[in-house]
């Protein structure tokens, strides 16, 4: 056990020091990430002025207008909770690493050493997160600072507690899940399209492009998906959505991921001990 | 008990048959046409304890393949091998930490790290002693002469010196089995020579059993008593290299002088010239025509030195290699 542990903190190690060989880089790909975020504020700016302008032209009160129940500082305080759980459930890199490792043989590495592939990846990947919040804490905090006003309350200790659970739950599925699909790749080498598609359903499904108590109908459909967790219920906990409250049904929601996690991790065991008997080893 | 034990092990590839142009791309969209390849064909044999056994045979001829059945990375289709004492495709732990498989084209250390980040990672998870592995750090740099590369990022590692390095890593645990696939493959001929001086002088010291495919003759000639020959997935040849040149090569070699700095006109009736260089010549003549042809030469000739060899092991492989071939396209 304790030798386990101190491999995987050699690996975390030995991970970090590569992470930080580019600097110049990863601080780059870091901060133009944040690009996005400054144009949808933007965005959402002008949907709801054009919104408030066309209530004003067709009702006397011409009050400003709510989208679906929320208000624009709703929507912006929403979006940025949202971001900020892709910043820990996204995995840029990880499906079409692990299939251009499959392609060109850079796995037989995991295969012929006495270590857990998927163990080791997840490691890395811890890695690139620590790495990753070390450049993006200053910029998130600022902006965050800068939209103060925009949120609603500030969350009591225990909601914090609940979002810290469904950051670090959503990284585990964001992990699973894209883990998963470069596994397919023991099956069909090539899974870029799949992780396109893949790609397409979570910025939708996650919450990532509107929140998905907008979806009316379809939306009930999304609750029963694992994509949720990616990005809505993090931000739906902070702005204590119905179904997300501390006492009203956020245990049992948090109990679902935990779940899902658990469902995941098998299908990625399952899959990673069928795929290497599926295994080639092409080229040489 | 033998090191590794093989008995009919074959793998089966089934690939997709890609005929021509863009009109059978499409088509492949729809309808593929697989074909199965017979990588390995039911192969037997034995390897010993502390030996040092070469596996050769063309271009897919079924070396690599063999090693990686016999490190686990593939699954067979059929036939058994055991490995000091593990199935290797079980893939267990207490399997893996008792071999190393060294691919002379496929890296395993940390690209844009130093050598030594790779090694520190090798020491935790073979769980290396810290004392041993210092030990083994200290002796394995100072045998390949890498000692001031270590903290050097790899990618700026020459291509032998980056070999050097994998083959540290790949010896830190001392395994008690080294698979090598073309482990001098590029190499220059002093990195070669490097190479194949440690390999040897390490085999000899720790007694490892160690199983090598290499293209390069003089790897397999410095290194190996013993050579499986492979060919089409299956076993040629099993024995002595030495057997090898006498059993599949059917000419040998007449290096000849004449005096003078000439070459005699008529000097193609005694067999095949391959290379001329006047007064000198090699001709290749079958072996029971040797004596003859050698009375013949000095009969007729004023000869001012002369000599018979057999011929390079290379060619005596090649001669092999090509007879198979022609011999399945009759």
């Amino acid at each position: 056990m304790l030798a386990r542990a101190r491999t995987n903190w050699v690996i975390l190690k030995t991970c970090l020091e590569e992470r930080f060989v580019y600097r110049a880089d990863f601080a780059f790909a870091t901060l133009v990430r944040f690009l996005p975020i400054v144009t949808q504020v933007f965005l959402w700016g002008a949907i709801y002025a054009g919104a408030t302008q066309a209530a004003a032209g067709s009702n006397e009160s011409g009050k400003p207008t709510t989208l679906n129940s929320y208000t624009y500082h709703e929507m912006i305080a929403y979006y940025l909770l949202a971001m900020l759980a892709r910043a820990f459930s996204s995995m840029p890199g990880l499906a079409s690493g692990i299939a251009r490792d499959v392609r060109d043989g850079t796995v037989k590495k995991y295969l012929t050493q006495p270590i857990d592939m998927l163990g080791y990846l997840f490691w890395h990947r811890i890695a690139h997160k620590l790495v990753y919040y070390f450049i993006a804490t200053g910029p998130f905090a600022l902006i965050f600072y800068l939209c103060r006003d925009y949120f609603p309350r500030s969350p009591d200790p225990a909601t914090l507690l609940a979002l810290v659970a469904s950051l670090v739950m959503g990284f585990l599925i964001g992990f699973l899940i894209e883990a998963l699909i470069g596994l397919i790749s023991f099956w069909f080498l090539e899974v870029s399209s799949l992780l396109f598609i893949y790609m397409m359903f979570n910025y939708f499904l996650s919450g990532h492009m509107i929140p998905l108590d907008w979806l009316g109908e379809v939306g009930q459909w999304v609750e029963f998906l694992p994509f949720k967790y990616l990005a809505y219920v993090p931000a739906a906990i902070v702005l204590g959505k119905q179904g997300y409250v501390l006492g009203h049904g956020l245990e049992s929601q948090l109990l679902i991921e935990a779940t899902w996690i658990a469902g995941l991790l098998v299908l990625n065991r399952v899959a990673f001990s069928r795929g290497v008997r599926r295994y080639g080893a092409f080229g040489g | 008990m033998p090191a590794i034990e093989v008995r009919n092990l074959a793998k089966t590839y089934r690939v997709f048959r890609k005929r021509e142009g863009l009109l059978a791309s499409v088509r492949g969209l729809f309808h593929r046409e697989y074909e199965s390849i017979h990588a390995v064909d039911g192969i037997d044999f034995q390897v010993e304890q502390g030996e040092m056994v070469a596996f050769l045979g063309p271009n897919g001829a079924g070396k690599t393949t063999t090693l990686k059945l016999l490190s686990g990375l593939i699954f067979p289709t059929d036939g058994q091998a055991n490995v000091l004492g593990h199935v290797p495709w079980k893939r267990e732990n207490a399997y893996r930490r008792r071999f190393s498989l060294v691919m002379g084209q496929k890296n395993q250390l940390w690209w844009d790290l130093p050598a030594q980040e790779s090694f520190r990672l090798h020491k935790e998870i073979y769980r290396i002693e810290t004392t041993q592995f210092d030990r083994r750090i200290d002796e394995l740099t100072e045998l390949l002469e890498v000692k001031d590369l270590v903290g050097q990022p790899v990618r700026e590692l020459s291509l032998g010196e980056r070999m050097k390095m994998e083959l540290i890593a790949a010896l830190l645990h001392s395994p008690d089995l080294l698979l090598l696939d073309e482990p001098t493959i590029g190499l220059d001929v002093v990195s070669q020579r490097k190479v194949q001086q440690f390999l040897k002088y390490y085999q000899q010291e720790q007694q490892i059993t160690v199983l090598l495919t290499s293209h390069y003759m003089k790897d397999v000639e410095v290194l190996c008593q013993r050579a499986i020959i492979i060919n089409q997935g299956k076993i040629k040849h099993d024995g002595p290299l030495a057997e090898i040149v006498d059993r599949f090569s059917q000419h040998k070699v007449i290096e000849i002088q004449f005096a003078g700095s000439e070459l005699p006109e008529t000097l193609d009736r005694y067999g095949d010239v391959f290379e001329r260089q006047p007064p000198r010549a090699k001709i290749r003549v079958p072996r029971t025509d040797v004596p003859n042809t050698l009375n013949q030469l000095l009969d007729n000739f004023t000869v001012e030195d002369i000599s018979v060899e057999d011929r390079p092991l290379e060619e005596a492989m090649a001669e092999l290699f090509i007879n198979d071939a022609s011999n399945d396209s009759n």
